[in-house]
């Protein structure tokens, strides 16, 4: 197969390095040496998987219906929030039918995993997990709760902003992304070490979902919007030789 | 709008999201039952290929390792990897006898190693007319890794192969080349078994692309 593809190259000071001491576990887990740089990425990296065919269950983007423990039949704690936006590239053209899939803690800031043992209480009627397809023109839609704050060891005193995270897997596993969502006009966002991790602010304000007021159900849900952006898609005009 | 030959090169087009880690809760998202939480009727995971697939049916597997040597417990990575042919198979279908995409993850307890059970992979022509030795594209994704790694898997018994392979011949140290290869090791009359271990830091740190 013969891919006359690329994609712009990944402008890494947009992204954190890999060694950002203030978030502590970059600390042992950044690698020393340079990146490897492919200047002719093949078939390998220019293609990547097509999952229209994974069979969804029809809950799977609605985090109010997708989670009953059987304790306490009912719907989940919180503010309900619409969370959508598009996924496009970075030459503006839509992402269609690509995987967005989402996790998050619950209302109090505990996630679902047998891991996590913060004090707040789990809610019988969320789980906190999330996937969808974009339609034609790159739309992904999911209903869930917004998230909580929480404290984590990392400083003495140190919360996450409240943040939804995001995987996004786009044309090709060279546009391959995870992230997080983090809500306008949070106060913890400037101070948490992961965003900090970023150098750049307007780098930051590409991870800001904003509060759409349009968008958003009267007496039912308000609705934050986040588009992703994915590495820009060329098709070679010349070939060499 | 703007006069386009006026307007400021960065501005010719969007900014790529930034990367965050995927944090230490990544498998409640990518790895339900790794996390405790029930599994949808299709979930992605790390059986790539059935018996069914044709081919060599292989395990991989691993163990990631930290700069203090201490294990990564927590976490997750993608395969991506052509057929026993050379071919890609980008339409991701359970059903299929054979995937070229797979997740696994490494967990809390036990020895803590990443497993794909899958075929395999065909050596891969280029359009220059150079051929890569079969290899499996790998992604880590963990707490502590503001945006993820990428890295290649190779075999130790395709060692012609491998010495003719363009992408690893890209790598300056020859030392370095070998953090990709997995060792086939005894297998006790399981599947054949290929072992790779990924370290993230210091002696033999393994070799991470930008492409």
């Amino acid at each position: 197969m013969t891919l006359r593809r690329r994609f712009v190259e990944r402008d890494r000071q947009s992204h954190p390095p890999a060694y950002a001491p203030g978030y502590k576990t970059t600390v042992p887990r950044s690698p020393s040496q340079a990146l490897v740089s492919l200047q002719t990425p093949s078939v390998s990296e220019l293609s990547g998987p097509n999952f229209q065919k994974l069979r969804m269950g029809p809950h799977d983007n609605d985090l109010l219906l997708n989670f009953r423990d059987g304790t306490a039949p009912g719907l989940p704690v919180g503010e309900r929030v619409i969370m959508f936006g598009r996924v496009i590239d970075q030459f503006g053209k839509p992402v269609p039918h690509t995987l967005v899939e989402m996790w998050q803690a619950n209302a109090g800031g505990r996630y679902r995993h047998k891991k996590d043992s913060y004090l707040a209480p789990l809610d019988p009627n969320f789980g906190g997990v999330g996937r969808c397809l974009t339609d034609e023109d790159g739309w992904y839609h999911f209903r869930t709760i917004k998230p909580g704050p929480y404290p984590w060891p990392n400083g003495i005193n140190t919360w996450r902003p409240a943040h939804i995270h995001v995987s996004v897997m786009g044309p090709a596993i060279s546009t391959r992304l995870i992230t997080q969502m983090y809500f306008e006009g949070d106060p913890l966002i400037p101070i948490c070490p992961i965003v900090q991790t970023l150098n750049d602010k307007e780098a930051v304000g590409t991870m800001i979902g904003r509060l759409d007021m349009a968008r958003s159900r009267p007496m039912d849900a308000l609705a934050y919007r986040f588009d992703l952006v994915v590495r820009g898609e060329l098709q070679t005009y010349f070939e060499n030789q | 709008m703007q006069q386009p030959n006026f307007t400021p090169t960065a501005n010719l087009m969007l900014r790529e999201t930034a990367s965050q880690t995927a944090g230490p809760y990544v498998h409640i998202g990518l790895a339900l039952a790794v996390a405790g939480l029930p599994e949808r009727d299709e979930e992605i995971w790390n059986e790539l290929a059935k018996d069914s697939a044709s081919g060599e049916r292989i395990e991989v597997v691993g163990r990631v390792i930290d700069g203090n040597g201490d294990l990564v417990r927590d976490a997750l990575l993608e395969a991506w990897q052509a057929d026993s042919r050379g071919h890609y198979q980008p339409a991701f279908d359970l059903k299929a006898p054979f995937n070229s995409f797979g997740r696994t993850a490494t967990t809390a307890e036990g020895d803590s190693e990443w497993r794909f059970v899958t075929v395999k992979p065909g050596a891969i022509a280029r359009p220059d007319g150079r051929t890569m030795a079969p290899h499996i594209n790998l992604a880590i994704f963990a707490r502590g890794v503001n945006i993820h790694l990428q890295t290649r898997l190779y075999f130790d018994d395709e060692g012609e192969a491998n010495a003719d392979c363009p992408v690893l011949g890209a790598i300056e140290s020859p030392n370095r080349r070998q953090t990709l290869i997995a060792r086939r090791e005894d297998s006790e009359g399981g599947l054949p078994r290929y072992r790779l271990d990924i370290v993230l830091q210091g002696e033999g740190e393994t070799v991470f692309f930008d492409f």
